[in-house]
C-alpha cells in the first residue's frame, strides 16, 4: 500500500552558504552584501551566510569616533592597512587574515522583526562555537560581542534595511592582534581583545573553524520557529 | 499638503532609543514612499526608516547626533 504523503509540506526555510577561500576586499564583500540584500527584498533570493576573511582594513560605523584610530594616513599605508566608513552601528574595529568574518543576508521577516533579537541571536551562535573548544563565551550587559574570560573574542555589528540584514560578525582565530593596539576598539579603552590561538595556546585552522560556524549558524537559525 | 513624519515602531522592539545617524536627502529634494528616508543606530545596529509617503522633503526636524524615540517628529514633507 502506497504510503500517503502530506499534500502541501510547510515551506522550507533555507540559508545558502558561500566561503571564500582566498581574503575578499572590503569593499567588494560589501557590494556583494549589498547586492544579494537587494535581490532578497525583490523576491528574487533566499537567506545567504557568507564566510571569509578580509585583508587587513579599518572599519569605522556611523557612529565612530575617528580618535579611535592611533594611526594617520600615512602609517595605515605604511602597515598595508585599509579604512572604510561603514553603514552600521559600532565604532572602530579591525579585520584581517586570521579572523572569520561571517555576514549573514537574512529575510528577518522568516523569522523575527526584532534587532534586539537578531543580535542576541548571533551572540548565542558564538558562545555555542566557543563552547566546542571548552571556552566559557559569555555576554556582556552593555557591550555587544562574545567574550571569553573578560576579553573580547568576537565582535558585532549588523545593518538591517527593509529588515534584510547585513553586515555581521567577526571572531578572532588567529589575527595579528598587534593591530589591534592601533585601535580603541568598539570605544572600549579598558577591555582587552583576545583570539582563540591566545586563548587555546594554538589555533585551530580557519578551514574547521568556517565549518564549525556554518553548523552552529544553521543548527539555531534553522530550528528558530518560523515567525 | 504638509505632512509630519513621525518615528515609527520598528517590528516587535520595545522603545528603545536611537540616534539620527544619517540623511541621505536634502532639504528641497522629492522622495517616493518606500525610499529610505533616514538612517539611524542604536549600539550595534544601524537601519533605515522608509518614507512614508511621497512629497518634498520641507524640513529635517532631527539633525544627525539627536537622540530620537519612537513617535518623536522627525520631518515635515510636502505632500
Amino acid at each position: 500500500m502506497a504510503t500517503e504523503f502530506p499534500t502541501s509540506p510547510p515551506a522550507a526555510r533555507s540559508i545558502e552558504t558561500q566561503r571564500f577561500d582566498t581574503p575578499v576586499p572590503y569593499q567588494q564583500a560589501f557590494d556583494m552584501q549589498r547586492a544579494r540584500c537587494g535581490e532578497i527584498e525583490a523576491g528574487r533570493a533566499g537567506n545567504l551566510l557568507m564566510l571569509l576573511e578580509h585583508p587587513p582594513v579599518f572599519t569605522l560605523g556611523r557612529r565612530s569616533d575617528p580618535n579611535n584610530i592611533l594611526l594617520n594616513a600615512s602609517q595605515l599605508r605604511e602597515k598595508g592597512i585599509e579604512l572604510h566608513y561603514v553603514d552600521r552601528g559600532g565604532d572602530v574595529t579591525y579585520h584581517g587574515p586570521g579572523q572569520l568574518v561571517a555576514y549573514p543576508i537574512l529575510d528577518l521577516s522568516q523569522w523575527r522583526l526584532s534587532i534586539r533579537w537578531y543580535l542576541r541571536s548571533l551572540e548565542e551562535v558564538l558562545v555555542r562555537l566557543v563552547a566546542r573548544y571548552d571556552l566559557p563565551g559569555e555576554r556582556l550587559d552593555g557591550f555587544s560581542g562574545v567574550w571569553v574570560r573578560g576579553a573580547k573574542v568576537a565582535a558585532i555589528g549588523v545593518g538591517i534595511h527593509n529588515w534584510v540584514t547585513f553586515h555581521g560578525i567577526a571572531l578572532n582565530v588567529a589575527p595579528n592582534m598587534t593591530h589591534f593596539t592601533h585601535i580603541i576598539p568598539c570605544g572600549i579603552t579598558d577591555k582587552p581583545v583576545t583570539s582563540l590561538r591566545q586563548l587555546l595556546g594554538d589555533a585551530p585552522p580557519m578551514n574547521e573553524v568556517m565549518t564549525a560556524f556554518d553548523e552552529e549558524f544553521r543548527s539555531y537559525f534553522l530550528d528558530q520557529p518560523p515567525s | 499638503m504638509k505632512f509630519e513624519v513621525r518615528l515609527p515602531a520598528m517590528g516587535e522592539d520595545a522603545t528603545e532609543e536611537a540616534t539620527v545617524a544619517y540623511w541621505p536627502i536634502e532639504e528641497g529634494e522629492v522622495i517616493h514612499e518606500g525610499d529610505d528616508l533616514v538612517e539611524l543606530t542604536t549600539d550595534k545596529a544601524a537601519f533605515s526608516v522608509p518614507s512614508p509617503k511621497t512629497g518634498t522633503l520641507v524640513e529635517k526636524v532631527v539633525e544627525e547626533g539627536d537622540e530620537v524615540e519612537v513617535g518623536d517628529l522627525i520631518c515635515i514633507l510636502d505632500v
